[in-house]
């Protein structure tokens, strides 16, 4: 009788097909306006375009013309570039913001997830506080006590994002170390400081990058009202949001000076909010498998 | 049985509270394996199997209190320091885990879980490492291992998944390897393959290995040595050849007759064990076994046996009345 020899050898070695998967015409857009918004706001300096700064008070609110493409505001100054160099405060806050929650709150949530006991109910304690305080109150109190700049701004709105992402990490951690493979790793000998960085770390990143990119789309908005509120950067820099609340006063008569700060915000935020969809659900190695 | 053990567990306890009071998962176990050895701890769900291999490893829950001691090489596992411990782990006290979908980090791949396990443990660079691991994987019969190197967990099958498992914790070459209940989320066919591969590896590597089972037909053959736990205690303990051939306990007898034969008539109805355990958190004053126990009579109710021994000092059985010797007292 013939016996039964499965080649698996080649059937094994066929690679699993390479991600062939569409990412939609949407995805693409979105990637190429976050490049041009980051390409435009990195090299501000050497575009050809006038001082966003400088004022001609002979060209209040000029229409497009081929000086001014996108005209003057209030004070005439060139709107194109008061949104590109916009773009620089926006963007810069908005990811570095995050950047501070993502890893302060990171750390906290793995740690307490992980540990439990006495230090983990302390962080999750510390952690109501902040959430309990009324944020605007907060950053009120903490602009007018230091003082407006970026930095402070900046500052301000990543220690409000840390209860958020603390608490991402936290749940996604409390219910992975309970998985075998936690209790696999020790049983090989793991130690602490390697089953939280090496088996815990890389499953807790990946939620947790999904919700940085929210936000960031959430914390321009959040820059933007700040801003608004002239709360946000002091003047003469601009900022998207303190373009907005300039275009305001001049609403009825020009409501493009509030308009066209107001779409670049938009459509900075949904593609931000697009691709981070989209990565999250390529990048993801799990596919639901657990 | 060998000169020498290995593993001694001596008089073990493990106490967990629980909100509707203390359960006690594991009740003065007593075990030992050589150097070599093959036991096989077979009992059903909920006896206390998986704590007494975690109680083995030191990995018990944080609130469990364990008493007693576990002697591996001679050291006590129980007042070993932390550090100590972690060295020995892996190094050579390995487990295999019932489920190879959640025993895998899902997010690593195969060849990363592999070679840092042998990095962590051999010192070794890189490139030794990722060598290694080829062999590994191929000694635990994957086929293609370069390759399979850089899957996912979600990427292989079960059964390739419980090689990849078993090659983790064979790379460190260990003396003892646990393996708790290694096939139950496998289906047959694959079953026997891992049961063989462990049992080819074991003989290679000359280790020690616990099987943990609730399949009396998978400890059948390929153990030396049989220990039966029913409600947290060992009710017979055997040579394997001696245990099914002459069990005593008619716990065993019970489970024995539980498993399906493949030459009984189709549709026969399979004799099952008729109630439930008891509950682990009220003790009970008797033999723990007595109230599902065709052979139980009021003596059972009110004693709880020790473990005696049969005819050989390696048999052990806890029962007033084992098989071969009924109860003279009318049903």
């Amino acid at each position: 009788m013939a016996t039964l020899e499965l080649d698996l050898a080649e059937e094994a070695v066929s690679q699993p097909a390479k991600k062939g998967k569409r990412l939609g015409i949407l995805f693409w857009a979105a990637i190429v306006w976050m490049i041009f918004a980051f390409a435009v706001a990195i090299f501000a300096t050497l575009l050809p375009i006038p001082d966003p700064a400088a004022m001609n008070m002979l060209a209040r609110r000029a229409p497009f013309s081929a000086t001014h493409w996108l005209g003057t505001d209030g004070l005439g100054r060139d709107e194109l570039s008061r949104l590109i160099y916009g773009a620089r405060i926006s963007l810069l806050v908005g990811l570095c913001a995050p950047m501070i929650g993502l890893t302060v709150g990171g750390a906290l949530g793995l740690l307490s997830g992980y540990f439990r006991g006495r230090a983990g109910t302390f962080i999750v304690g510390a952690m109501d506080v902040l959430l309990a305080f009324p944020p605007l109150i907060l950053v009120l109190a903490v602009i007018a006590f230091v003082g407006q700049s970026i930095l402070n701004l900046t500052f301000i709105l990543g220690v409000l994002g840390i209860p958020a992402f603390m608490r991402v990490a936290r749940a996604t951690t409390l219910t992975l170390s309970r998985r075998e493979f936690v209790i696999a790793a020790e049983a090989l000998g793991a130690s602490h400081a390697r089953i939280l960085l090496r088996e815990l770390l890389p499953n807790v990143i990946l939620p947790l990058l999904a919700f940085f990119l929210l936000g960031v789309a959430v914390t321009i908005v959040v820059e933007g009202s700040l801003s608004f509120l002239g709360l946000g950067v002091p003047p003469p820099t601009s900022s998207w949001g303190s373009m907005i609340a300039e275009g305001r006063e001049s609403l009825d008569v020009a409501p493009r000076l509030a308009f066209l700060p107001a779409i670049a915000m938009f459509l900075t935020v949904l593609s931000f909010n697009l691709v981070g969809d989209t990565m999250r659900a390529l990048t993801d190695p799990r596919q639901g498998a657990l | 049985m060998t000169d020498k053990a290995l593993l001694s567990v001596e008089d073990v306890v493990v106490d967990l509270p629980t909100p509707r009071g203390n359960l006690r998962a594991v009740d003065r176990v007593s075990l030992t394996v050589g150097a070599g050895q093959t036991l096989g701890v077979v009992g059903e769900s909920g006896c206390g199997k998986t704590m007494l291999s975690r109680a083995i490893l030191q990995l018990l829950p944080k609130k469990a209190k364990l008493t007693g001691r576990v002697m591996f090489d001679g050291q006590d596992l129980v007042s070993l320091d932390r550090e100590k411990l972690r060295k020995l782990r892996g190094r050579s006290l390995a487990v295999v885990f019932q489920d190879p979908m959640t025993s895998l980090n899902p997010v690593l791949t195969i060849g990363t879980q592999l070679v840092e396990t042998l990095q962590e443990h051999l010192e070794l660079d890189l490139a030794a490492a990722r060598k290694r691991s080829v062999e590994l994987l191929a000694a635990v019969g994957i086929p293609a291992p370069e390759q399979r190197l850089t899957q996912y967990p979600h990427q292989l099958s079960g059964g390739m998944r419980q090689r990849v498992a078993i090659a983790i914790a064979l790379s460190c070459e260990p003396k003892l390897l646990i393996a708790d209940e290694p096939t139950t989320a496998l289906d047959v066919t694959i079953q026997a393959q891992i049961l063989d591969l462990l049992a080819r590896e074991q003989r290679r590597r000359h280790m020690a290995m616990i099987i943990i089972t609730h399949d009396l037909g998978v400890v059948a053959g390929r153990t030396d040595e049989v220990a039966v736990m029913y409600a947290g205690r060992v009710v017979e303990r055997a040579p394997t050849l001696a245990l099914f051939k002459n069990m005593r306990m008619p716990y065993t007898e019970a489970l024995l007759a539980a498993i399906p034969k493949l030459d009984s008539a189709p549709h026969t109805v399979l004799p099952a064990i008729s109630g439930r355990p008891p509950d682990p958190t009220r003790p009970l004053r008797g033999c723990s076994f007595s109230p599902r126990c065709r052979y139980a009579v009021a003596r059972c109710h009110a004693e709880k046996p020790e473990l005696t021994e049969a005819e050989t000092p390696a048999h052990q059985y806890a029962c007033f009345h084992p098989i071969e010797m009924p109860a003279t007292v009318p049903a």
